[in-house]
């Protein structure tokens, strides 16, 4: 199955939507909890940094028995420093930002953390996509 | 859910009708991404966030209430999207501090 969202960037008010879709969509699937659990802080994360970070982008599922892979795809000013950025606090997200509850530099850590495989590539001016797969042991 | 608004002196904001509902933890956190690792279904959420994303972070991590804490008050579209999810949410001016410690004593444990 795969689900596939758009997601705009700066608009707060529909942020996390997508991932509360592809939750759902694992709780009917009846995917492993842990399995769930890894796949949805990796959505929401991935979909909070296009809200955060770039112009616009999508967030897509592939939901399998064996597997879930999440891909977010964006537009946007890209990463220059990829082992930077997955430093645990590093954050580039402005003080506006960080006053509701985000910017802390967590991100990119807990997609890391919570990710069986990951791959990023980031291109500057240009955009970045981000692929995670979790497995359902 | 009732023992905990009389401990917190908290008003309720909506979902007064859902505070018959048991919390299993507590979880106390400003911030989005710790709260999303590492809250757990069915706790009691306290923060000081009150912008709508807290409402969404609560529905994926499954929490079962909200207590804002500090006197925060969360806007109208926030308790709106709350009501809709039920989700019940509570406010007291007690700090984030004293308001998990008060519930850990009475015997809440964390998430």
């Amino acid at each position: 199955m795969q689900l596939k969202f758009q997601v705009k960037g700066m608009d707060f008010s529909r942020a996390g939507q997508a991932a509360t879709k592809i939750k759902k969509a694992l709780q009917l699937a009846g995917m492993d909890p842990a399995t769930m659990r890894k796949a949805i802080i990796i959505a929401y994360e991935a979909e909070m940094n296009i809200v955060i970070h770039a112009y616009h982008g999508t967030l897509t599922a592939n939901i399998t028995p064996h597997k879930v892979e999440i891909i977010a795809e964006d537009v946007g000013p890209g990463i220059p420093d990829i082992p930077l950025a997955m430093q645990e606090g590093y954050s580039t997200a402005p003080p506006h930002i960080r006053e509701m509850g985000f910017g802390a530099g967590m991100g990119l850590p807990n997609i890391k953390k919570s990710a069986d495989e990951l791959d990023i590539q980031s291109e500057v001016n240009k955009g970045t996509k981000l692929w995670a797969a979790v497995f359902n042991n | 859910m009732h023992v905990i608004k009389k401990m917190l002196n908290a008003d309720v904001l909506c979902g007064a009708d859902l505070l018959d509902t048991e919390v299993t933890c507590g979880f106390g956190c400003d911030l989005i991404s710790d709260s999303l690792c590492f809250a757990r279904p069915g706790c009691l959420l306290l923060t000081g966030l009150t912008n709508v994303q807290i409402i969404r972070l609560a529905e994926m991590v499954e929490a079962r209430a909200i207590v804002f804490v500090r006197g925060k008050k969360p806007g109208e579209d926030v308790i709106k999207l709350a009501r809709e999810k039920g989700l019940p949410l509570l406010a007291t001016d007690l700090f984030l501090f004293e308001s998990c410690g008060i519930l850990y004593q009475a015997g809440l444990r964390s998430s």
